[in-house]
């Protein structure tokens, strides 16, 4: 009797352990995401929506790492379209000129550029603010030129054609076997970028957005952190360019512009910083209303602009945060 | 040999001339908000726009180049009433955001005034190329580097004798304690974007026989702007025209004696270079870091 007496709470507290770590925000924002993904196929009717879903993700993996530095980490990059590009450029080429299995083509070029934005950020990294922006931005059109210069390797502006991605000897082609590539990929981004989060080193990144001196105060290596969500934030980037050139089929150097980078730190912002959900629902937005827009034709710049002033201008917290306060504050 | 330094020289100069204009107009606005204007390149791109229009009207050159600055200014004094004052306080990435998207907004406008070709100006006094020290020179390169030092001596003349742009430099220094003493924060954050996007279209008009105007020249041009501005220190400026005159030779000599093509590059290069031995820009102040 008196053991038991003794075990039933400890139990119950386990049991509400477990309740409290699956109703954690990451988790149930986990279960949510995973759950869209499964069912979003019951809704889509044809392989243009596959299309545009496949581009939402690997749009949304690139998202979710660079929110990771400026979101959570507070340092930001004006130059990520530069990873993207160089993750899917040394894909493609080591993949079609030196005949190198797609998917170990991807794996290397994805540590490439792990190694090109440790060497970039261990100096660029020491500035901060808009120095740091045109120091990223500076960086990212450098890889621009460079790609659409050496046309003898990559096409130069004209782009160059990818083969397909093969995986133990099967072809992966179709939308609907890339939207279940994609949408895995995607899940396993944000389930690692959850994790950095809630870890200590997610928080001493917090800290280190808050102030970098208290930071370092309280014993944190701020240098140390900032590089290795550079170099993770990098590394998604290049995995979401490569996987974006093998499904295209075709790359060419406008992944690598200035404009590229610019609509990558838009989509996190636009979601919702310090959100890894927000970050995903703005690369759905932004990848999914240029497509409506179109119909626009000769207005679609003009509405598209505006469309992002007025919603910077009036959730300046991104669309998901602003939602969610807005829940909280109705619920009694 | 000495005929073709000289060249590169002219050229730099020349190019580096305008995007110190460029710059400043960074600096200022930054100065006077802590805002990175994104739209700035684009305030060059409707003066020199403007200015074909004006031209194509008939109106005689002084009464169009007025004009073509008139448009500009009122643009980004537009600009800063309706977006950038309503949205004070905001994080700095998200007010980068609205200046991108007022960037995109006013490209798309220019598309639908105007349209997506090429225009050509004609340059303000002839285009029969003067011949100095063995290099050809054309006679608007020394339009845009003399009317830069005049309106670089004005700037001077402003911030240091007028009351509105004592006004600026202090809300430059202290916001706070600018406020303090009285001065209307709104009026020197609405006179700011009047200036820069003035300034922006002083530099398109100059530029535009040179190189050709479209809608979207202003992208470039706003991108070495404020790699001009963080070169010589952003807010300083005396480190703008220094920056903006050491990019435009950078680039004029990278382009004759390394690769016209990577002339960007060496640029850029340079750029992170000194950036990384002088976090703060070539003249500005060292800061430290307060909790």
């Amino acid at each position: 009797m008196d053991s038991l007496a003794r075990c039933e709470p400890n139990a119950s507290s386990r049991f509400d352990a477990l309740v409290a770590r699956w109703r954690a925000p990451r988790t149930v924002g986990f279960v949510a995401l995973a759950l869209v993904v499964a069912l979003l196929p019951l809704v889509m009717v044809n392989n243009y929506y596959y299309d545009i879903a496949i581009l939402v993700a690997l749009n949304a993996i690139v998202c979710v790492g660079l929110n990771l530095l400026i979101g959570y980490a507070g340092q930001i990059s004006l130059g990520h379209a530069g990873f993207f590009a160089l993750g899917a450029y040394g894909s493609a080429l080591l993949a079609s000129r030196y005949g190198w299995p797609p998917v170990v083509a991807l794996a290397a070029a994805t540590a490439g550029v792990g190694l090109v934005a440790y060497i970039v950020g261990r100096p660029i990294l020491r500035l901060k603010g808009h120095y740091l922006a045109m120091a990223t931005l500076g960086f990212g059109i450098i890889v621009s030129i460079v790609i659409s210069t050496e046309d003898g390797w990559t096409g130069g502006p004209d782009g160059m054609p990818v083969p397909p991605l093969t995986l133990f000897g099967f072809v992966l082609q179709g939308e609907r076997t890339w939207y279940w590539l994609a949408g895995g990929c995607l899940l396993l981004a944000v389930w690692i970028a959850s994790n950095l989060i809630d870890s200590p080193i997610g928080r001493a990144l917090r800290a280190v957005h808050t102030s970098e001196v208290a930071a370092e105060v309280a014993g944190i290596d701020s240098a140390r952190h900032k590089l290795l969500v550079f170099v993770v934030s990098a590394v998604f980037a290049a995995v979401a360019g490569g996987l974006t050139a093998y499904y295209g089929g075709f790359i060419t150097p406008a992944k690598a512009s200035f404009l590229h980078s610019i609509e990558l730190v838009t989509m996190v912002v636009f979601g919702g910083m310090a959100s890894t959900l927000g970050a995903v629902v703005g690369a759905a937005v932004l990848t999914i209303l240029p497509q409506f827009l179109t119909v626009l034709k000769e207005y679609e710049m003009v509405v598209f602009g505006a469309l992002m002033m007025v919603t910077m201008i009036f959730f300046p917290r991104g669309i998901v945060p602003t939602l969610g306060r807005y829940l909280q504050r109705r619920r009694p | 040999m000495g005929g073709q330094w000289v060249q590169f020289l002219a050229g730099g100069l020349t190019s580096g001339a305008i995007y110190a204009l460029v710059a400043l107009g960074f600096s200022i606005i930054f100065n006077a908000s802590r805002v990175i204007n994104f739209a700035q390149g684009e305030f060059v791109m409707i003066g020199g726009m403007s200015m074909v229009s004006l031209t194509a009207l008939g109106l005689p050159t002084g009464v169009a180049i007025a004009g073509a600055v008139a448009i500009a200014a009122v643009v980004g004094l537009l600009l800063e009433k309706f977006a950038i004052a309503r949205a004070r306080g905001a994080d700095v990435v998200t007010l980068i955001i609205i200046t991108i998207g007022a960037s995109i907004f006013l490209r798309g406008i220019a598309q639908l005034v105007w349209d997506k070709g090429l225009h050509a100006l004609p340059p303000l006094s002839g285009d029969n190329p003067i011949a100095l020290f063995g290099a050809t020179i054309v006679p608007q390169s020394l339009w845009v580097l003399g009317v830069t030092v005049v309106i670089v001596s004005a700037l001077s003349w402003f911030f240091g004798s007028t009351r509105l742009g004592k006004a600026m430099l202090a809300t430059s220094h202290n916001r706070l304690a600018a406020q303090l003493v009285g001065i209307d924060i709104g009026i020197v954050l609405f006179a700011s974007f009047g200036l820069a996007a003035a300034l922006g279209a002083v530099a398109g008009v100059l530029i535009a026989p040179i190189t050709f105007t479209s809608y979207d020249v202003g992208v470039m041009l706003g991108l070495k702007g404020f790699a001009a501005a963080i070169l010589g220190g952003l807010g300083s400026f005396p480190g703008a025209i220094a920056g903006g005159l050491a990019l435009g030779l950078l680039e004029s000599f990278g382009a004759g004696f390394v690769s016209s093509a990577y002339k960007d590059v060496i640029a850029f290069l340079i750029m992170l270079a000194v950036l990384f031995f002088r976090p703060d820009g070539l003249l500005g102040a060292l800061r430290t870091e307060r909790v």
